[in-house]
């Protein structure tokens, strides 16, 4: 029995002094300038061995019980509640009577929590219009994310272009993707709105919004990495597969004078994922 | 000097009697029952490793060029958040290991609190007396879920900007108020400048302290109502057979609470978690691919995945594609949840209180009905990295997303019809447990 004792002692000491010399290695470590994966390790140790001492203290050098308790099941008595309800009662008689005042009370509460909403209000602008537009105007040159406007020749065929318009390319509303297409190509969208096989179509996904990062120029679609939805270029960027319900909106694209791709106006709908009066033009 | 200092504390206070009776309470022992005691001593972790992080971490989003340690980075635009997370990982002495150790144990948190909810659920630990704590325990693991997102989406980066991204169409998907709350919410249309801030406000002061008040809450009950024991000798409605706090339990418990801060301590020193620095910072068009969130979102992850491509719409207004999936099932899940021990209550027609609990086979309807949500759930997460498994397995994304859909609408009824035999079974036999039932007991049904 002794003997035991004496061992559990003897690992409980250990445990402890595990813990010891990982806390000095600690400081060294930290002393000499860090180093993460040594000092996860040490930390632990020095947490793990006072855990495991005080584990082998708990377990055998302590009252192991089972110790029995009693316990009232129903701590309070019938009594007790009756005078609960009594106080309450007796309390709320003066309350009661004067039925006006305890409803101008109510209506004073109603009214200040009301008032209470507006600072919510300072929290955001109003939606308003402004998930309706994005930053294309008419003539808005074609730039790419530095700002640099882009020439019809500078895209290869097949290629792809993360495109915004000019001066608003912080605007992330109006992120678009330029896809030149291949001449054999039947251009999607009204006709004229594809100058040379230049489509764009708004990059914000309809499902929740991702930017559509992926394109493959063999079968010309576009995938969105966050749910799996795909869309059609050639088919006017409508879904194929995954949970999004609406076509990417297509942006109407000139060549100016200079020679630089342009818009000819903003989406022609509301970009991005849905709301519930997306489809209400007042 | 025990003398002592009890005199002078009980001088003053008077609290001789309660402490007497607090140093002899009996704590009923089972391995299961540290499910919660571990939860609260992660949520430790991460208010002592958090405090740290706050003293580095600068929440704003206006923008300068990186210069640091970090070499791929430096020349990019970033902002002073992302900017100050680089710097806690690679400048600031200790600062990745306690980052690391705050993620990690945040997910261990989370685990803990599911995993305990999974056994008040199965032992039947909810019914009377015990249902406020049932409430409230819920709601901690709700406001888990809100902190642990919140923090994830702190550090600016490109993988918890998409996070943010998601989680702004899914407010905007609400009906009527959704376009309000987005912009209230985030200050504006996405990405406003604001989020970033509030979310560290929400982050570090309002969610931590209500989880800390929830948590006091719910001890003080558990104090309170005693804890449930299993039946066994000598166990019955009446009393507790365990453990006294003092010293035995109170020192296990301590152990407890080293032992898990020596495993975060390990797991956030050896093994990496949230590299931001390798997302590289938000840029509103740009997207990393694949992506997954943290573990505990999964399930809402998977369910907009699956979801098909469905949607509600009349006269110009619309109920969007990702508001079933993520806002209808949480909503029908929590509520489901919360109202579990009155509907149980009203179905089983026992109202009694109950200290003993139940094992998984007293009660088959309910251990099946449980299996059954959670095989469901499971396929939702499962579902979360379909395309890593299209990656892996060379099969289309489409194909294993139809295959999730069809698991989805089989698994869950067929666990839960296995487990409900399975219980019925031990229950009839009186089997120890599935190994020793004889396969006979599987074939024939009640025969009484
Ligand atoms: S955001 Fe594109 S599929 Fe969900």
């Amino acid at each position: 029995m002794e003997n035991q004792g004496e061992r559990s002692i003897r690992w409980i000491a250990t445990a402890f002094g595990v813990s010891i010399v990982a806390s000095l290695g600690l400081a060294v470590v930290y002393l000499l300038g860090g180093q993460p994966q040594a000092e996860g390790a040490l930390l632990g140790a020095a947490l793990g061995g006072i855990s495991v001492g005080l584990v082998l203290w708990a377990k055998h050098l302590m009252p192991g019980g089972p110790e029995v308790q009693e316990r009232e099941i129903r701590p309070e008595v019938a009594e007790a509640q009756a005078e609960v309800e009594e106080t309450l009662q007796a309390g709320a008689e003066p309350i009661e009577r004067r039925t006006f005042l305890a409803k101008m009370l109510g209506a004073a509460f109603a009214a200040f929590g009301i008032a209470l909403l507006f600072p919510i209000r300072s929290l955001g602008g109003a939606p308003g219009r402004a998930l309706f537009r994005t930053a294309w105007r008419p003539g808005s040159r074609v730039v790419r994310a530095d700002g640099s406007p882009v020439r019809p020749e500078e895209l290869a065929v097949d290629g792809i272009l993360t495109v915004f318009p000019e001066t608003h390319t912080e605007a992330a509303d109006s992120q678009t993707l330029l896809i030149h297409l291949p001449e054999d190509v039947q251009p999607p969208g009204p006709p004229g709105w594809v100058p040379e096989g230049f489509v764009a179509f708004s990059k914000i996904c309809t499902h929740a919004g991702c930017p559509v990062g992926l394109y493959e120029a063999e079968s010309k679609k576009l995938f969105c990495p966050c749910h799996q939805s795909v869309f059609d270029v050639v088919d006017g960027a409508k879904p194929t597969e995954g949970p999004a319900t609406r076509p990417l909106p297509q942006l109407p694209l000139s060549i100016d004078d200079s020679g630089f791709l342009v818009a000819q106006g903003d989406f022609e709908e509301p970009v991005g994922p849905g709301f519930w009066n997306r489809g209400r033009d007042d | 000097m025990i003398k002592r200092l009890t005199q002078w504390i009980d001088d003053r206070l008077g609290a001789s009697s309660f402490a007497k009776q607090a140093l002899n309470k009996v704590f009923p022992d089972h391995w299961s029952f540290l499910l919660g005691e571990l939860a609260l001593y992660c949520f430790l972790i991460l208010v002592l490793t958090g405090v740290f992080l706050s003293f580095f971490f600068d929440p704003s989003v206006s923008e300068s060029v990186y210069r640091g340690e970090y070499e791929p980075l430096n020349g990019v635009h970033v902002s002073n958040a992302y900017k100050s997370v680089l710097d806690l990982s690679f400048e600031v002495r200790a600062g990745l290991v306690m980052r690391q150790m705050h993620h990690w144990a945040a997910l261990i948190f989370i685990a803990a609190m599911f995993v305990h909810m999974l056994r008040i659920f199965f032992t039947g630990a909810f019914r009377r007396p015990r249902e406020i704590n049932w409430l409230i325990g819920l709601t901690l693991l709700i406001l888990g879920l809100l902190n642990g997102f919140s923090g994830y989406s702190l550090p600016d980066d490109l993988l918890s900007g998409t996070g943010l991204r998601i989680a702004y169409s899914v407010v905007l998907s609400i009906p009527v108020i959704g376009t309000w709350m987005a912009f209230l919410v985030f200050g504006g249309e996405f990405p406003a400048e604001q989020i970033i801030e509030r979310l560290f406000v929400v982050h570090i002061f309002i969610v931590p302290v209500a989880i800390a008040g929830l948590m006091t809450a719910h001890l003080a009950i558990v104090w309170r109502q005693k804890h449930t024991q299993f039946p066994g000798p000598g166990r019955t409605e009446g009393n507790v057979v365990g453990e006294k706090l003092w010293p035995t339990y109170m020192t296990k418990s301590m152990a407890l609470f080293f032992g898990v801060s020596a495993v975060v301590a390990i797991l956030g020193g050896l093994v990496q978690i949230n590299p931001v620095w390798l997302y590289g910072p938000f840029r509103a068009e740009q997207i990393p691919s694949p992506a997954q969130p943290d573990w505990y979102l999964g399930w809402l992850e998977g369910a907009l995945r699956l979801f098909p491509p469905w949607e509600i719409r009349a006269f110009g207004f619309e109920l969007p594609n990702p508001f079933y999936p993520a806002i209808l099932l949480p909503g029908i899940t929590f509520n489901l949840l919360y109202l579990w021990p009155f509907l149980e209550a009203k179905l089983t027609g026992d109202r009694e209180p109950h200290h003993l609990l139940e094992r998984a086979r007293d009660h088959p309807v309910r251990t099946a009905l449980g299996i059954a949500g959670l095989a469901f759930y499971l396929v939702l997460f499962a579902a979360a990295s379909n395309d890593l498994l299209s990656k892996w397995l060379k099969i289309p994304v489409e194909s294993i997303t139809n295959a999730y859909r069809v698991l989805l609408l089989v698994f869950p009824p067929v666990a839960g019809l296995i487990t409900y035999r399975l219980m019925d079974a031990l229950r009839r036999t009186g089997a120890e447990g599935l190994m020793h039932l004889p396969l006979s007991a599987l074939t024939r049904r009640t025969q009484e």
